[in-house]
C-alpha cells in the first residue's frame, strides 16, 4: 500500500520549487521538510497560533491548514522573503524585521515569523497604523514570552522604517 | 557594557528565519519519524497490544510495546525513568516507564512507538495498533486524591507520594494566645507552560565511531546526557547532547528524561538511521506536564495591627500520575508562601497526592504562585477583618532592610537555609502605590460608580528564591582571530543569553561586544552543567561567565607583560588590545593567543611567530609547569545559597456588573532582582511573564472531566492570551538591590512576572465584589455564580 504522489510545483520567495508529494501533505510541511525553509514554524497544526502564517498572493494565511497541492498556483511569501536586497549576501532586514530587532519584539523567536508575515501584510493594507490598529492587526497570532507588548511598538516602528525607507 | 540596554544578537538568525529549532534539525537529510500510541484512558490496566497490522503498512521500519525494551545493552530500558529528585519525606514516589507496563494511569501515557518514513505514515500506523484494557477507577482532582476511594496506585496507600512538615517556633500556641485570628481555605487549579515550540528529539547514532549525538528540545542538556548514556547502556564519553534553538519552555522542559527522549536514541542506534520526534500540540497537553493544582487550609493568629503572631497552613498538591520530579513543587510553595513576611512563629504540613492525570513538574513560578497568593489572600483577610488598609497591613509584617541576611528557620528547595540575601520591601511598596495611584484609587472608585461602572485595585508582594545551586561554569576561549568563544552549559530558550552573557565578557575581558559569541547547552563545548530553571541562568551562569572570563584575563596580562616587557599592573585591555599605559607598546588579543601555544607547524602567518625557532626562552620549557596552551579561562560558581529577588504588582480592575466580564484597567510592577545586566531584557521578560500570569488568573485551566479526558487540550479551547487579553497600561519600576553572594550582585527574574498573578487579580476582584475570592483562576461565569451565591447568602441572612 503505497499513497499516490503528485507532482506539485510551488513558487516560494520568487523562486520555483519542484516536489512530489502526497495530496494530504501541509503545506507547512511542504515548505519545511521538502523544500527546506525551515524559517516558517508550526505550533498547533490547527490554524490557532498563528506562527505558520505565510502570505499566498500577498494575504496572510495559516500554511498548517492549507495543502501544498491547493498552493500550486499561487505565489508564496515566507519569512525567508522579507529580506531585502542591498547588495550584500545576506541582504537587509525587512521593516518588520529591523522594528523587532529594534524594540524587542522577539524572546524564543519561534512565533515570530507568523507575526512577521502578517504584520507585512498589515501594513500593507495599512501603513499608518494607530496603536488600536496595530493591536487589531496581531490579534490573531500567540505569543508566549513577550506579553505583546514590544511586539505593538514593533508595529508601529516597522511602519516608522517603512515610511523613510520608501 | 553592564546595565546597557543593548540589541540581542541573536535575534538576526531568529528574524531571517534562520533559527535552528529540534525540528528543523536534519532537514534534507535522510531521517524517520516516531509516533507514539497514548493511552486513551485514564486509568486501565492492558490486556493486550496488538501490533500485527502495523508492520504491513509501508515504510514503516520499528513498532516496540514494552516488551520490546530492555535487550542487550539497555537492560534499564524495561525499568522505569528515573526519579530526579529523590526526598527522604517522598516515600512513595513512582515514575512511568518509556513504553507503558501493564497498566496505564493518565490519558496520554505512552504505549507503543512506531518509527516510519514520515509522520504521516507513522501516525497511519499508530492508528493500526489494537490494545485490549480493562477498565479501573480513575481518580482525579485533589477531591477524589483526597477522598481515597480509589487508589492511582495499588500499592500507595492514600494516594499520598509524600508529606512533608516544617516549623519555626510554635504556631499552634501563636496562635491560641492571639487576640484576633482567622482561618482561610483556597484553591489554585492547574495550568502549564505552554511553550508555542512543544517537545521534540532527534537522534543519530554514527556506527563509524560508535557515538551518539542527541537534539533535544530541553532546559538541561547534561540531564538528558546522562539519563540517555544510562539508559541506553553507553558510557558518558559516547553520548552528546546538543540544545538546538528552543522555543520557549516555562519549565516543562526541565523534566527530563521523557520517554521520547531516551526511545529515540534507542531507535537510532537500533535502525542505524537518524530518528525525528516532533510532538503536536494535543500530545503537549496530554503527555508533557502541568503544575498549579493545590489545596489550602490556613489558621492565622495576629495583633491590632495585622501583625502575624502564628500561621499554620495545610495543604494539599496534586502531582499527577508520577512524581519524576520529587516534591521539589510543594517544598517551593511551602517555603516561598512566607514573601517579604516574618510571621511569629510558621508551621506547614502539605500532601503531596497522586490523580490519574498528566505529572505536574515545575511551570514558571514553580510552585510560588500558589504559596504568594496563598499568603497575600491571607494578608487581604487580616486587612479585611481589622478594616485596616491592605498596604498597611504588609508594611507591618515586612521584613525591615536592616534585617538582611534573614534567616526563616526553614529549609528550601536546594536542601539549604531559606536565608533571604537582600531586599528593601517598604521601598518597593512606596514605589508601587506611586505607581498604581493607590491613594488617588477612592476617588476613582466613587467616579466609576457614578457612571454605574465597578472597579477594584489589589496588590501582591512575593519574594523568589532564584539562581539556586548546585553550579554553573564556563569555558572561554581567545581564538588567534582575537575573536571570543564562550561556552556554559545550561540552555536557552528566548532569554537573550548569546546578548546578555556576551556584555558580562566583554567588560571582564576588555573586548569589543560584537567579537563575543556565546553557546549554551551544548555538551560537547560545556560537559558540566546543571541546567535553566529556577531564574538561575543570569546569576549562575552569569557569574560563572565572568569568572571564567577574568581567568582568561589574568592569562592573557601575563602573556602580554612578557611579549611587552612591562609589568602585569601596568597594563590594560581596551577593545581587544593590550597597552602599556601611557606608551604606545601594545599587543593585540589575537597575537597574545598566539604566543599562548608555541608550536611546531605553521599554518598561516599568524601561527608563524609562535614556532620554535620564533619565541621562547631556549632555557626554559615551552609551556611553563603551572601553564596550560591556548589562551583560556576556565570557571565555576557554586553559591553556599539562593539569591532572593522580590517585587509587587498591583492592579486596577473593572468587573462588568451584568455580565462579570474582567477588564484590566492598569498594571503596576516594582521588581528588584538586583544588578541589571541588560534592563530591555529583564523588562521583556517581566511583561512576558505578566501576560503569563493574565491568562493563569483569568483564563487558562485544564478542564478535565471525570473520567479524566483532557476535555480542552487545545488552542482553540485552552485560552492562552493574545494582545486582547493583556494590559494596555503595563508600568515598571525597578529597584536595584545588590545580592552580596555574587560577584555581579545579581539575582534572577525569569519567573517573577508570573508570581503574584493569581494573589493580585483575586484581590482586586474581591476588592471590585466586595466578597472573597478563594479559587483561582476565574472566569466571568464563575464571578458571575458567586455574585448569586453571595446575593443569596446576603437574602437568607437578612432578618425576617
Amino acid at each position: 500500500m503505497s499513497e499516490e504522489l503528485f507532482d506539485v510545483r510551488l513558487t516560494v520567495n520568487g523562486l520555483p520549487h519542484e516536489a512530489r508529494l502526497p495530496a494530504r501533505r501541509l503545506l507547512s510541511d511542504a515548505l519545511r521538510h521538502d523544500l527546506g525553509l525551515t524559517g516558517t514554524h508550526v505550533g498547533c497544526e490547527h490554524g490557532v497560533c498563528g506562527a505558520c502564517t505565510v502570505l499566498v498572493d500577498g494575504r496572510p494565511v495559516r500554511s498548517c491548514l492549507m495543502f501544498a497541492v491547493s498552493a500550486v498556483d499561487a505565489e508564496i511569501t515566507t519569512v525567508e522573503g522579507l529580506i531585502e536586497a542591498d547588495g550584500t549576501a545576506a541582504g537587509r532586514l525587512g521593516p518588520v524585521q529591523q522594528a523587532f530587532a529594534e524594540c524587542h519584539g522577539l524572546q524564543c523567536g519561534f512565533c515570530t515569523p507568523g507575526f512577521l508575515t502578517t504584520i507585512t501584510a498589515g501594513l500593507r493594507d495599512n501603513p499608518d497604523p494607530t496603536e488600536d490598529e496595530a493591536r487589531e492587526m496581531i490579534a490573531g497570532n500567540l505569543c508566549r514570552c513577550t506579553g505583546y507588548t514590544n511586539i505593538v511598538k514593533s508595529v508601529l516602528r516597522a511602519a516608522e522604517i517603512a515610511g523613510e525607507r520608501s | 557594557m553592564f546595565g546597557e540596554p543593548v540589541q540581542r544578537v541573536e535575534d538576526q538568525r531568529f528574524l531571517r528565519g534562520r533559527g535552528r529549532y529540534v525540528d528543523d534539525v536534519l532537514v534534507g537529510q535522510q531521517v524517520l519519524h516516531a509516533a507514539v500510541l497514548r493511552s486513551p484512558h485514564a486509568h486501565a490496566r492492558i490486556v493486550d497490544i496488538d501490533v500485527s497490522d502495523v508492520l504491513d503498512v509501508d515504510g514503516v521500519r520499528l513498532v516496540w510495546t514494552h516488551e520490546d525494551l530492555g535487550g542487550g545493552t539497555a537492560p534499564a530500558m524495561a525499568e522505569p525513568l528515573p526519579l530526579l529528585i529523590p526526598h527522604p519525606q517522598l516515600t512513595h514516589g513512582r515514575t512511568q516507564y518509556a513504553l507503558a507496563k501493564d497498566e496505564v494511569n493518565y490519558v496520554g501515557e505512552a504505549i507503543a512507538l512506531v518509527v516510519a518514513d514520515d509522520r504521516y505514515l507513522a501516525e497511519d500506523a499508530v492508528g493500526r495498533i489494537k490494545v485490549s484494557y480493562e477498565f479501573l477507577p480513575p481518580v482525579v482532582g485533589l477531591d477524589a486524591a483526597r477522598a481515597a476511594e480509589h487508589l492511582v496506585h495499588d500499592d500507595v496507600p492514600g494516594n499520598v507520594a509524600a508529606r512533608l512538615e516544617q516549623a519555626n517556633g510554635d504556631a499552634g500556641a501563636a496562635i491560641a494566645s492571639a487576640p484576633h485570628t482567622l482561618s482561610l481555605d483556597l484553591e489554585v487549579e492547574r495550568s502549564a507552560s505552554t511553550p508555542l515550540e512543544g517537545r521534540g528529539t532527534v537522534a543519530r547514532w554514527d556506527v563509524d565511531t560508535g557515538r551518539l549525538t542527541v537534539w533535544t528540545s530541553t532546559q538541561t542538556s547534561t540531564g538528558v546526557r546522562a539519563a540517555v548514556a544510562a539508559k541506553l547502556g553507553l558510557d558518558l564519553g559516547q553520548v552528546e547532547v546538543v540544545t538546538p534553538d528552543v522555543g520557549g519552555g516555562f519549565g516543562v522542559k526541565i523534566n527530563h528524561p521523557w520517554p521520547e527522549e531516551v526511545l529515540v536514541p534507542y531507535a537510532a542506534r537500533t535502525l542505524g538511521l537518524p530518528v525525528k520526534f516532533v510532538e503536536d500540540r494535543r500530545e503537549h497537553f496530554i503527555s508533557s506536564a502541568h503544575e498549579r493544582a493545590q489545596q489550602h487550609h490556613v489558621e492565622v493568629g495576629y495583633d491590632d495591627e495585622g501583625r502575624v503572631l502564628g500561621l499554620d497552613v495545610q495543604f494539599w498538591h496534586d502531582n499527577g500520575a508520577y512524581t519524576p520530579y520529587g516534591i521539589v513543587l510543594p517544598i517551593i510553595t511551602s517555603t516561598q508562601l512566607l514573601g517579604p513576611y516574618k510571621p511569629g512563629a510558621y508551621r506547614v504540613v502539605f500532601e503531596s497526592l497522586y490523580t490519574n492525570t498528566v505529572m505536574c513538574t515545575p511551570y514558571r513560578g514553580a510552585g510560588r504562585p500558589q504559596g504568594c497568593y496563598v499568603m497575600e489572600r491571607t494578608m487581604d483577610a487580616i486587612a479585611a477583618a481589622l478594616g485596616k488598609d491592605r498596604t498597611d497591613v504588609r508594611a507591618a509584617n515586612f521584613i525591615q532592610p536592616d534585617e538582611f541576611p534573614y534567616d526563616h528557620g526553614l529549609i528550601f528547595q536546594d536542601g539549604r537555609e531559606l536565608e533571604y540575601d537582600s531586599g528593601d520591601y517598604p521601598a518597593s511598596l512606596v514605589k508601587l502605590k506611586e505607581l498604581i495611584g493607590w491613594e488617588e484609587f477612592p476617588a476613582f472608585r466613587e467616579e466609576m460608580a457614578r457612571e454605574g461602572r465597578r472597579v477594584g485595585i489589589g496588590l501582591a508582594c512575593y519574594v523568589e528564591g532564584t539562581g539556586v545551586g548546585p553550579y554553573e561554569g564556563a569555558h572561554v576561549h581567545i581564538e588567534t582571530s582575537g575573536k571570543v568563544k564562550v561556552a556554559t552549559g545550561l540552555t536557552t530558550q528566548g532569554q537573550g543569553h548569546a546578548t546578555s552573557f556576551a556584555q558580562i565578557v566583554a567588560d571582564a575581558l576588555g573586548v569589543p561586544f560584537e567579537s563575543v559569541e556565546v553557546v549554551t547547552g551544548d555538551t560537547r563545548r560545556m560537559p558540566y552543567a546543571v541546567g535553566t530553571f529556577a531564574s538561575r541562568a543570569a546569576v549562575m551562569s552569569g557569574s560563572a561567565i565572568h569568572l571564567a572570563a577574568l581567568r582568561a584575563r589574568e592569562k592573557v596580562l601575563k602573556i602580554a607583560a612578557d611579549a611587552l616587557e612591562a609589568n602585569e599592573e601596568d597594563l590594560e585591555i581596551v577593545d581587544g588590545v593590550v597597552s602599556v599605559r601611557g606608551t604606545d607598546a601594545s599587543i593585540d588579543l589575537g597575537t597574545v593567543a598566539v604566543l599562548s601555544n608555541p608550536l611546531r607547524y605553521a599554518f598561516d602567518e599568524a601561527s608563524k611567530a609562535a614556532t620554535q625557532f620564533t619565541v621562547g626562552d631556549p632555557g626554559k620549557p615551552p609551556v611553563a609547569e603551572d601553564e596550560e596552551p591556548g589562551l583560556e579561562g576556565k570557571d565555576f560558581y557554586s553559591p553556599e545559597r539562593s539569591t532572593f529577588a522580590n517585587g509587587m504588582h498591583a492592579v486596577i480592575v473593572e468587573t462588568d456588573p451584568d455580565t462579570a466580564e474582567i477588564t484590566i484597567l492598569k498594571y503596576a510592577v516594582v521588581h528588584d532582582c538586583g544588578n541589571l545586566i541588560n534592563p530591555m531584557i529583564v523588562e521583556g521578560q517581566i511583561q512576558g511573564g505578566v501576560a503569563q500570569g493574565v491568562g493563569g488568573a483569568l483564563y487558562e485551566r485544564m478542564a478535565y472531566d471525570e473520567s479524566g479526558q483532557l476535555v480542552n487540550a487545545s488552542f482553540m479551547d485552552f485560552l492562552m492570551p493574545y494582545v486582547t487579553e493583556v494590559p494596555r497600561a503595563l508600568d515598571i519600576d525597578h529597584l536595584q538591590t545588590p545580592s552580596p553572594l555574587n560577584p555581579l550582585g545579581i539575582k534572577g527574574a525569569g519567573e517573577a512576572g508570573v508570581i503574584p498573578s493569581a494573589a493580585v487579580f483575586a484581590s482586586a476582584i474581591s476588592d471590585a465584589e466586595g466578597f472573597a475570592i478563594t479559587s483561582m483562576p476565574i472566569s466571568p461565569s464563575d464571578l458571575f455564580h458567586l455574585r448569586l451565591q453571595h446575593a443569596s447568602v446576603a437574602v437568607d441572612e437578612e432578618p425576617a
